[in-house]
């Protein structure tokens, strides 16, 4: 028969285990983002040029080839790696060059970046240069954004425009 | 450096396994039981969560909205089993760790065990993607914080050529079929985690998968009651991704990791989280364990009656065709599996002293303490009582040393294990009169170093299993005490009781 203090006990060690679960599951809070600041994230996939130009074959090349691979216009799979810049009010904030994806690097490069910043009127210059180095930066927006507290600004690249949009 | 950890963490737990016991009693001390208990949550996360998978919507934008039909418009049956589904994952999480802590802290991962230890790493990785995926479902402010770090995280890993975290660049980017993918792999992973709990036990025998009856109720007593006080809510309405996350109340039980994400890079985390797992995986050899001598058998005076079979902790051994004996069986002891207890020695028919050959062998015996050195040890330790009143002690290693109790009425020998003591020995030192009684001692109960030494010993005197103590034992000259590591006080308080009980009975 159980005693009393020992039903207390277990009433105390149910209750504490209880309290415990009950109060981590929920508890305390975290604050991630302090209520002045707002959140932009640079983000695209977006395949550069290719590396080279496409070619015709002759006649005698197409011949040489088995019936099936006669191809006339070769394009190189590779493509160019992509270069970004995003600057916010004159200040750099992220720079990269982003190799193309894939085995034979023919696919997009891709890039994800969070950034805080405080709320309110930002100057914002993004560019992105898919071409050979020497091209430079082909694609540019600059903008003047209001940044609610809270808000999340998305600066993702239209394919459509070749340029970046912001969401 | 490794042992000092182990020691104090042991102190620690020894201290509180000492408040347990008063409160809960040896049997349903839930210290006892952490890895039965972490099934046991296991099983009501299942039972709670098919219930709530009956109602939830399973796309992205009707999601939310049917986890609060169950939250608010039917409280009391889908609110609390949202609740307790919650609350009986983050129990999981709580009985998972210290379960781990413990074995570690009572050197229960190495040699024979490793494979335990090891197939449970997995299980830590498998029981927090089940609980962080779950959070994800729900579609709110939590679910949206969650969503976002966990790709951020997860991209770091060159895995995705486009990045996982453009799925939830803005509402815009969110789709339903990703969500199913969700769902899928919130029922696919905890599938994951019971074939893996399967594993990590099946080199255990009889491995105990169910709490006592007592703490299953009070458990699911109190996870109810939290349940209801504090039920599980949705946080700050459904997610948006065009909104960001600012202030949360996280679930620390899953997500004591996640603002590391915000200091350090994702990189760093993965460093710290895959370190982790590796030193954990090989933390059984850490150093190399060095190994004892395994039980041998010897076919001469083994009859294939199963006892060791039945009573081997670790699935050691296993029986075959007798090499000697036509139609019988002989025992097999798998080296690698034999974690050097003498369970088997203490059950076999043969392990009796009053056998009068010349060279004492028993069917099964350790070859650090064979049973014709035990027999021998035993007569020696009784010439060394003096006193009226002589108790003999018989303890195990892994529990209160009992040398330190010895004086002129009390002498001690300690085994590896209690199992590995024949109850014929106990028949054998009251009837040969040189003790008045035997006092036996070991690991809590419940908690035995090789999982079921005290139990066989509590079974065998109780005549509940083969071999059994003879009747013609006078009980009274009996004492049993299942006490911790550092219980030297209790063990001398208890020996002494048991001197005074004898004195008063007359068998002095």
């Amino acid at each position: 028969m159980i005693k009393l203090g020992q039903f207390a006990g277990q009433l105390i060690a149910y209750t504490l285990f209880a309290v415990t679960i009950g109060y981590f599951s929920a508890s305390p809070a975290y604050v991630r983002l302090a209520p002045d600041q707002a959140v932009v994230k640079l983000s695209f996939s977006h395949a550069g040029q290719s590396v080279g130009d496409c070619y015709e074959r002759s006649d005698e090349e197409l011949a040489k080839l088995a019936p099936n691979m006669r191809e006339r216009v070769v394009c190189p799979r590779e493509r160019h790696a992509v270069s970004v810049e995003l600057s916010l009010d004159g200040k750099l904030m992220y720079r990269e060059t982003l190799q193309p994806s894939g085995m034979s690097r023919d696919s997009a490069s891709s890039a994800y970046r969070r950034f805080t910043v405080k709320a309110g009127r930002h100057f914002l210059k993004v560019q992105l240069g898919d071409r050979s180095p020497e091209e430079g930066y082909t694609s540019v927006l600059e903008q003047y954004v209001e940044l609610v507290p809270g808000q999340v600004l998305v600066i993702d690249f239209d394919e459509g425009i070749s340029n970046f949009i912001l969401k | 450096m490794l042992t000092f950890f182990q020691h104090g963490i042991r102190r620690l737990f020894d201290l509180a396994d000492a408040g347990f016991n008063r409160v809960f009693g040896q049997t349903c001390n839930p210290l006892h039981q952490l890895g039965a208990l972490s099934f046991y949550f296991f099983w009501l996360i299942v039972v709670s969560g098919l219930y709530l998978y009956i109602f939830f919507e399973t796309s992205a934008t009707a999601a939310y909205e049917s986890v609060e039909y169950l939250t608010h418009e039917q409280w009391y049956l889908g609110g609390v089993m949202r609740s307790l589904h919650r609350y009986a994952s983050d129990a999981f999480v709580v009985t998972m760790t210290l379960h781990l802590i413990r074995e570690f802290a009572f050197n229960r991962y190495r040699g024979a065990r490793w494979f335990s230890w090891v197939t449970g790493v997995p299980l830590l990785w498998l029981a927090f993607a089940s609980g962080i995926g779950g959070y994800w479902l729900v579609w709110d402010k939590l679910a949206q914080y969650i969503a976002v770090t966990t790709a951020e995280w997860v991209d770091w890993l060159p895995i995705f050529t486009k990045p996982m975290a453009r799925n939830f660049l803005s509402q815009a980017y969110l789709s339903d079929r990703f969500f199913s993918l969700l769902i899928f792999l919130h029922i696919a992973i905890p599938l994951m985690l019971l074939l893996a709990m399967w594993i990590h036990i099946q080199r255990i025998t009889l491995a105990r998968t169910n709490p006592s009856r007592t703490l299953a109720i009070g458990t699911l007593c109190a996870l109810l009651a939290v349940s209801l006080v504090r039920p599980a809510l949705s946080q700050g309405g459904a997610a948006n991704l065009d909104i960001a996350v600012s202030v949360i109340n996280l679930d620390w039980f899953y997500l004591l990791t996640y603002p590391l994400l915000e200091v350090w890079s994702a990189g760093g985390l993965w460093l710290l989280l895959g370190g982790l797992t590796l030193v954990l995986t090989i933390l059984p050899w850490l150093p190399p364990a060095k190994k004892a001598p395994v039980a041998v058998v010897d076919p001469d005076n083994c009859n294939g009656c199963r006892r060791c079979f039945a009573d081997c902790p670790f699935e050691a051994i296993t029986m075959q065709a007798h090499s000697k004996r036509p139609g019988f069986e002989e025992a097999v002891v798998n080296q690698s599996l034999c974690a050097s207890c003498g369970i088997c020695a203490g059950s076999c028919p043969a392990s009796t002293p009053f056998r009068s050959i010349e060279d004492l062998v028993s069917g099964i015996d350790m070859p650090q303490l064979k049973i014709k050195e035990l027999r021998l040890k035993t007569k020696v330790a009784l010439e060394q009582l003096t006193d009226d009143v002589r108790i003999l002690v018989y303890g195990c290693d892994h529990a209160t040393d009992v040398k330190a109790v010895q004086n002129s009425g009390v002498a001690a020998l300690s085994l590896p294990c209690i199992g590995m003591l024949p109850p014929s020995f106990l028949d054998y030192v009251l009837q040969e009169g040189s003790a008045s009684g035997v006092f036996i001692t070991g690991c809590a109960g419940g908690d035995c170093y090789f999982r079921r030494g005290n139990t066989w010993t509590d079974q065998r005197i109780d005549g509940q299993r083969e071999p059994v103590l003879r009747a013609r034992v006078a009980r009274e000259q009996i004492r049993i005490l299942w006490t911790g590591l550092l219980q030297k006080k209790e063990l001398t308080k208890k020996i002494e009781d048991f001197r005074v009980s004898l004195k008063a009975v007359g068998h002095d």
